[in-house]
């Protein structure tokens, strides 16, 4: 049963997150910083199921994510009285079709070629949201703002509410996450992105599985997409869901580490909070009159090199460090790579 | 159907995709060399494009300010493969990929940073009246744009085949321990053909910038490169003018032909879709080496 437990420090802080809520005084911290970063989370957790375990790369991601938040936001439109965490299930049911469709070229191509056909799906997918009012339900304004969200006769309505919905979707999807990569699935997902032929010997369906690695991949990600616009956002916009938002998410697995749960959060963490930290530096350093367009571009610079200079001093994220620290240092551990399917 | 109206649009498809293919052959030189997809080519366009403007704006010379442009993407080569490259060596290709998304940050930050965002016009010099050929109008700039195009690839093709220079970017691009056996200095090779990208980059950035103007979104081309690079092979530089040639050529016929009936703004997309149809056939690409699978 050793294998059920996702560690017993994720359970307890997934307690210390759930029952730390009365301490945390301001909405802001809520809003800004926590919904999103469970948002984010999931999505680099959903991610990282493809890339860091199956070893496909997608440059897609926020692609999938629309789709999610679309899904949702017209099943809520179009079906009365379909319950909120339905809608969520929807949503992620849809984004798995979707990710299967656009899954299929993985069986011809590798590597890069791969990655950039996915943009395919990014780019074809924003199209559609922006050229097609039906998917707005008629609003043509680019921006709809969510219908009020109800769980049974809760009205989820404040920042702690739409926070502690998110971490439970977000807790119950990254518990069956850790049990299905600990299982077959997930040894299935390893073997073909560490050697395709040698699993194709050992048995592995390569078609279903990849398949498979896509349809669970897309759900989380448009589980995550539905998260972000309806309990962050609270408006569904397809530009939100741009080529940025992907990259963010291939950041959030490459800094927090590749096929590695803890490492979507881990990332997430510092996606996340590293923007803000910067601002509030940034208008602390220069004060609220300086040219604020400035500010943003130093920011960026600071992001850019931030980047470069992380993956120089950690390669195989924060949670290799993690990892590193936990078993005293100078331990040299074996790094995951994404492997074989470049050449 | 005008075949005469069809002829145009098939022209000017043709000429547009010249444009990408100039884009293409940046990334086409720094993957084939270091095996590194370099995000950062647009930032880089769009650098040399901004720090030409604006040291012409200041009185320098054409000639002069393209000599100064050129030094500084020189020294920025230097620069990235000191800094960033290096250290990163042996990492996995997505990770190398990542550190060039970090880069492009860092030199459109630093672009705008310098030279400042507002919106720059360029003027080559060069008269954009349309040719008549038969009943079809052909833009001069354009076809301007392909000479230069052409010299260019006929440049790098003799740099490759009979240089030293290139016959030590042929060997790293073949093996890199056998090139390191042999007593090549991968770093000053990658240095060099990254000052290479560079001095395409700026080629390219005056061609779009005198196009387009010179501005922040002169750094998206690279999204529109991308597909041509699909197409030809991350590896070839033939690939990518033949892949910008049919992407460019497919992408006007279908924005013409397709676009009116699904609401036009296909352009965004199509490309993107005609290389993956074709990929599906292909899987390297049209001039892609064959990757060998090992048993």
């Amino acid at each position: 049963m050793a294998r059920l437990n996702p560690s017993h420090a994720a359970i307890v802080l997934f307690l210390v997150m759930a029952l730390g809520v009365p301490f945390i005084p301001s909405n802001y911290i809520f809003d800004a910083i926590l919904t999103p970063l469970l948002a984010i989370s999931l999505a680099g957790l959903g991610l990282n199921l493809l890339a860091g375990y199956a070893g496909q790369v997608s440059l897609g991601s926020s692609a999938f994510m629309a789709v999610g938040a679309f899904t949702a936001y017209n099943f809520l439109l179009r079906v009365p009285g379909l319950p909120l965490l339905a809608a969520l299930l929807l949503a992620g049911v849809v984004t798995a079709a979707f990710g299967v469709l656009f899954g299929l070229p993985s069986l011809r191509l590798k590597g890069f070629y791969l990655a950039i056909s996915t943009l395919a799906a990014q780019f074809f997918v924003q199209w559609a949201l922006t050229n097609f009012a039906w998917f707005s339900g008629g609003d043509t304004s680019g921006v709809i703002t969510t219908p009020p969200l109800f769980i049974g006769p809760i009205a989820i309505d404040t920042p702690v509410k739409r926070y502690l919905l998110s971490l439970f979707v977000v807790a119950v999807l990254t518990l069956i996450a850790t049990r299905l990569v600990a299982g077959r699935a997930g040894r299935e997902f390893i073997a073909i992105r560490d050697n395709e032929l040698a699993a194709r010997v050992l048995g592995v369906k390569i078609l279903r599985t990849k398949l498979f690695a896509c349809a669970v991949s897309s759900f989380y990600i448009g589980v995550a997409g539905a998260l972000w616009a309806f309990l962050y956002l609270q408006t569904v916009e397809p530009a939100g869901f741009d080529l940025d938002r992907s990259f963010e998410i291939l950041f959030v697995i490459i800094i927090g580490g590749l096929a590695s749960i803890r490492g979507a959060f881990l990332g997430a963490a510092f996606i996340v909070v590293l923007p803000l930290l910067l601002s509030r530096a940034g208008a602390a350093v220069f004060g609220a009159t300086f040219d604020s367009g400035l500010v943003d571009i130093i920011e960026k610079i600071i992001l850019g090199v931030l980047i470069i200079v992380f993956l120089r001093a950690e390669p195989a994220g924060l949670s290799a460090l993690v990892a590193r620290i936990k078993r005293g240092r100078g331990l040299a551990l074996p790094t995951t790579k994404i492997t074989g399917n470049f050449s | 159907m005008d075949w005469g109206f069809f002829a145009g649009v098939a022209i000017a498809g043709l000429l547009a995709g010249v444009m990408y293919s100039l884009v293409a052959i940046g990334f086409v030189l720094i993957y084939k060399t270091s095996g590194v997809l370099n995000f950062a080519q647009g930032a880089m366009v769009l650098f040399a494009a901004l720090t030409f403007v604006s040291l012409h704006e200041e009185g320098l010379p054409f000639w002069v300010a393209f000599a100064a442009t050129l030094a500084a993407m020189i020294v920025l080569g230097i620069l990235i493969e000191a800094l960033v490259l290096r250290p990163l060596v042996n990492q996995p290709p997505i990770t190398l990929f990542m550190a060039t998304l970090g880069l492009s940050y860092v030199i459109e930050g630093a672009a705008q940073l310098f030279w400042g965002t507002q919106v720059h016009s360029l003027d080559l010099g060069i008269e954009d009246v349309p040719l008549p050929l038969n009943s079809i109008l052909i833009s001069q700039f354009d076809l301007f744009c392909a000479g230069v195009a052409g010299v260019i690839v006929a440049a790098l093709t003799i740099l490759f085949r009979y240089t030293r220079t290139g016959l030590a970017f042929r060997a790293a691009a073949e093996d890199q321990y056998a090139a390191l056996n042999t007593g090549l200095k991968l770093p000053r090779i990658w240095a060099t053909v990254w000052a290479v990208a560079g001095f395409v980059s700026l080629v390219a950035g005056l061609l779009w910038g005198a196009r387009t103007g010179v501005q922040f979104s002169l750094s998206l081309v690279v999204l529109k490169s991308l597909p041509v690079l699909v197409l030809g092979g991350f590896d070839s530089i033939a690939g990518a003018i033949v892949g910008g040639l049919i992407i460019g050529l497919t992408e006007t016929l279908a924005e013409v032909y397709i676009g009116p009936f699904v609401g036009g703004g296909i352009d965004q997309w199509i490309a993107y879709v005609i290389a993956l149809f074709f990929l599906l056939v292909r899987p390297t690409g049209l001039f892609g080496q064959r990757s060998v699978e090992r048993v």
